[in-house]
């Protein structure tokens, strides 16, 4: 059964949006695309903020904005939970009662609902930030209160707006880790706005790329990743990511390949690295590098003026080269090469 | 219609000449009259009480075609604001009042030329709406329906005092107006039904209320002084205003507006 | 949304500048200076030629406090009903968009400019006993506000709702709309995001407003004396008592304003640290 079901047609003087959008029940859809590309427009409709000018949007069977229908449900009658960009906490309440907001407008009296939103804190580890004002809090409790706030009203619809932009790199690391989880825990759809690929990829289980309102490709993160379409997508979701278990400056994957990396983690952690990091030979090269694997060629596009390389073998790869590297190696789609990657180009985290 | 108003203006320049011959004659001692006075010119600036802005505007009119080159700037308003204003150092040339009450504060200050003259007398009449459909004849009629009185602080509230007064009457009005224009206006928009204001008042205003005159009002005269101030920018001027009032011309103006000339 | 209550900065004079740190030019300083002057003279006048010494005497005539009386009821009720008015007044004007919303707002500021006087006769004609609307309020009620204390209400609040009414839109134009947004996908209608949601966040703003339009309320003359009349005890506020004392007795006239000017000061000082948060 399709969860959510969307055709989302929005017409705003010269821009228009168009774009389908499904998702299953627990899958978490990135909408991703550059500034301007209509994710803010898409998501404000999914929210109810926006209604459609063509188009539906049904979630669980049940229609929110038909316009042909002359149906439109305004947000405040959609079950959904928003998290937007900079958390808009309402600045005069305690994080408990930012949290306590939603379940307060369904009804419940002031004693009940902070009853019920505390445990969301505790769970998001801020009990004891419970009583602070958001302007006490610091970017990463904020937004941790915001997913709380977000959760308390148990939406059918989990709606996030660039929800880690506004915070530093340090924090932007453990803050995707966590929301990564709760994420995983939550059962119904999340639709997740974004224009970060390492976000889009790290949180998503698939990827939803727009392009001025259209969508351009869509797919699980790693086969975007490895055979983009537009010149775009390969610049931007130019990453190779994947997921193990660490173990000191080593990464085991669940296949048994082992990745050397360059910081030192315990459990399990995500590896990325960009295409250009990675270094293609015909023969097993004299190198540095502690990552060596062997690769057949199994694809080769043009894009800009970089070739992207997409590689099979013990360990699905992505590489850019440039065009002289290329004909130098005569590549074609079978050859066997050497793939290398330096430890010190890696990033890995913990998941 | 130009020609009409020349016309006119010529009539009242030649009735003004033979009425100044005539104030002249009255008053021998007099000579304000225009033909053996000094020259009159410039601007002659008067203070006047508010009741006096119509039949003043025309006197002034009248008097700026009798002496070509003069002109006359009115400052009408509540008699005590004017004379404060002028005891605050105004320039003035003339000071009419509404009562000798209010006059008092410029002579007290040492202020005037002469002792100022009473040139008009007013009286209270009932102002009701047109019609008098509330049937008031008369001050007793005041307590049955709602009156507005000018402030007791006001000479047209002082005036009323004396003539409730002289008829035994006590009124309870809804409002204490700070003039008499703001009871006349009551009346007129229906929010009153009765109002003690000046018959001149009522006179000007014959289109939209109607007058009832009462005995008593007979107790309860206004005396309007007039004077020319010491240091008046332009005395001459000023002399000479001060006798166009004497005029018969400007008798016949200031009794139409409802005024009693002595 | 109040910022705490802090013990106030050591004085400036207390504290050693770099000389010339704050020089001002004298193009600006001079005319400075003459506002400054322009402004506070007159009220000095009022303290320097006050009778202080008949001033007990003339205080506590019973139509002073009376009129003192009458003067901070009506004010603070004319404020009240300006803030339940006002308030949605100013954020309709404010949140929604429909044709004739400018020129709707520009009639709404129309009394800020209009001559008080004018308004009492536009509320005479209306509200009046013969008026469009108090003729029919008359025959159904046999109400009429005129010379009663509402209506010394209706006059001031006629002249100090569109104070309340601007510096609120103020404040809702400058706060973010979008918490109403986030208000609404938690669940919250319209008017719950507005009473939870903006009203707190721009309680400032209607603080300010309120402060206001209460000291226009207060100074009112023109509507009130026009609209009401003037008795006292019903509707002789403290300016209309000013302005008749000042035709037969200015030493009382500059007595009862002193008495006006303290409760200003007293009130705007009182609620200056609370609600202006000018530094």
């Amino acid at each position: 059964m399709t969860t959510l079901d969307a055709e989302l047609r929005v017409g705003r003087g010269a821009f228009t949006l168009d774009v389908a959008l499904s998702a299953q029940p627990g899958e978490v859809v990135a909408l991703l695309g550059p500034n301007g590309a209509g994710k803010s427009t898409a998501l404000r409709a999914l929210a109810g903020l926006l209604p459609l000018t063509d188009g539906h949007i049904a979630l669980y069977g049940e229609q929110l904005d038909s316009p042909a229908d002359g149906l439109f449900r305004p947000a405040e009658q959609r079950p959904i939970g928003v998290v937007f960009q900079d958390y808009l906490l309402f600045p005069h309440l305690s994080a408990l009662d930012n949290v306590a907001f939603g379940l307060r407008c369904k009804g419940l009296r002031r004693a009940a609902a902070r009853a019920e939103a505390l445990p969301w804190l505790e769970r998001m580890g801020l009990a004891e930030h419970a009583g602070r004002r958001p302007a006490k809090l610091s970017g990463g409790q904020a937004q941790r209160v915001a997913l709380a706030r977000a959760l308390a009203v148990r939406p059918r619809l989990l709606l996030l707006d660039e929800p880690l932009a506004a915070l530093d790199a340090r924090t932007r690391l453990d803050v995707r880790a966590e929301l990564r989880r709760h994420l995983a825990e939550f059962e119904a759809v999340a639709v997740l706005v974004t224009h970060d690929p390492l976000d889009a990829m790290v949180l998503a289980d698939r990827l939803v790329v727009i392009e001025a309102g259209r969508v351009v490709q869509t797919g699980r993160p790693a086969e975007v990743a490895r055979r983009p379409r537009t010149d775009y997508i390969a610049r931007l979701v130019g990453l190779n990511l994947y997921q193990g278990v660490a173990d000191g400056r080593r990464v085991t994957l669940p296949e048994g390949q082992v990745l050397a990396t360059d910081e030192e983690l315990t459990g399990p952690a995500f590896v990325a690295f960009p295409p250009d990091a990675v270094t293609l030979h015909r023969h097993r090269p004299e190198t540095s590098a502690r990552n060596l694997f062997p690769c057949t060629v199994a694809g080769l596009d043009l894009h800009g003026d970089r070739f992207r390389v997409d590689l099979a073998g013990p360990l699905p790869l992505a590489a850019d080269l440039t065009p002289t590297a290329a004909a130098d190696l005569d590549l074609t789609p079978g050859t066997r090469v050497w793939a290398a990657v330096k430890a010190t180009q890696t990033h890995a985290y913990p998941a | 219609m130009r020609s009409a108003r020349s016309l006119l203006a010529a009539t009242a320049v030649l009735a003004l000449a033979a009425a100044l011959t005539a104030c002249t004659a009255n008053n021998p001692p007099s000579n304000n009259g225009a033909q053996n006075a000094p020259k009159v010119d410039g601007t002659v600036t008067v203070f006047a009480a508010a009741s006096l802005k119509e039949s003043f505007t025309e006197l002034g009119k009248r008097f700026e075609a009798a002496y070509p080159g003069a002109k006359v700037s009115f400052n009408f308003g509540g008699s005590s604001a004017l004379a404060q204003s002028i005891v605050s150092g105004a320039p003035v040339d003339v000071f009419a009042a509404a009562s000798p009450a209010t006059m008092k504060t410029v002579t007290d200050a040492k202020l005037t030329g002469e002792d100022p003259r009473v040139f008009v007398r007013n009286t209270l009449e009932i102002a009701v709406a047109k019609g008098n459909p509330k049937h008031i004849g008369g001050l007793k009629d005041l307590g049955g329906v709602k009156t507005a009185l000018c402030a007791k602080e006001v000479p047209c509230g002082a005036a009323a005092v004396t003539a409730l007064k002289a008829a035994g009457v006590e009124v309870t009005p809804a409002t204490y107006e700070q003039d008499v224009k703001g009871a006349l206006t009551k009346v007129e928009l229906g929010e009153v039904d009765a109002s003690l204001v000046y018959r001149t008042d009522v006179k000007a205003d014959a289109a939209k209320i109607d007058g009832v005159e009462f005995p008593e009002s007979a107790q309860a005269v206004n005396d309007y002084p007039v004077v020319s101030l010491g240091k008046a920018p332009n005395a001459n001027g000023a002399a000479a205003f001060l006798g166009y009032l004497n005029s018969m011309d400007a008798r016949r103006v200031l009794t139409e507006a409802g005024f009693q000339v002595p | 949304m109040s910022t705490p209550r802090t013990t106030p900065a050591p004085h400036p004079r207390g504290r050693r500048r770099p000389r010339g740190a704050t020089r001002v030019p004298a193009a600006l300083l001079l005319p400075a200076l003459l506002g400054l002057a322009f402004l506070v003279l007159p009220l000095l006048g009022l303290l320097i030629r006050a009778p202080w010494s008949a001033l007990p005497a003339l205080l506590t005539g019973p139509e002073v406090w009376q009129a003192l009386r009458l003067s901070l009821i009506s004010a603070t009720a004319a404020t009240g009903v300006s803030l339940l008015l006002g308030v949605p007044l100013a954020w309709l004007l404010a949140r929604t968009d429909f044709p004739g919303r400018r020129l709707l707002r520009a009639l709404v500021t129309l009394p800020l400019v209009l001559p008080p006087v004018v308004g009492g006769v536009a509320l005479l004609l209306v509200l009046g006993r013969a008026g469009i609307v108090g003729r029919w309020l008359d025959a159904a009620t046999g109400i009429t506000l005129p010379f009663t204390t509402a209506g010394v209400v209706v006059a001031e609040t006629f002249v100090a709702m569109p104070f309340l009414v601007i510096s609120v839109e103020g404040a809702l134009r400058a706060a973010d709309p979008r918490y109403e947004e986030a208000a609404a996908t938690l669940g919250a209608s319209r008017l719950t995001a507005f009473r939870r949601v903006t009203l707190p966040l721009v309680a400032p703003g209607i603080g300010a407003g309120a402060v206001l339009a209460w000291a226009r309320a207060l100074g009112e003359f023109g509507a009130t004396i026009t609209f009401a009349g003037n008795f006292p005890g019903r509707t002789q506020t403290m300016p209309l008592a000013v302005y008749l004392a000042m035709e037969s007795d200015p030493q009382a006239a500059i007595a009862l304003s002193l008495i006006l000017l303290a409760v200003s000061i007293a009130v705007l000082a009182g609620l200056r640290d609370r609600w202006m948060s000018t530094p």
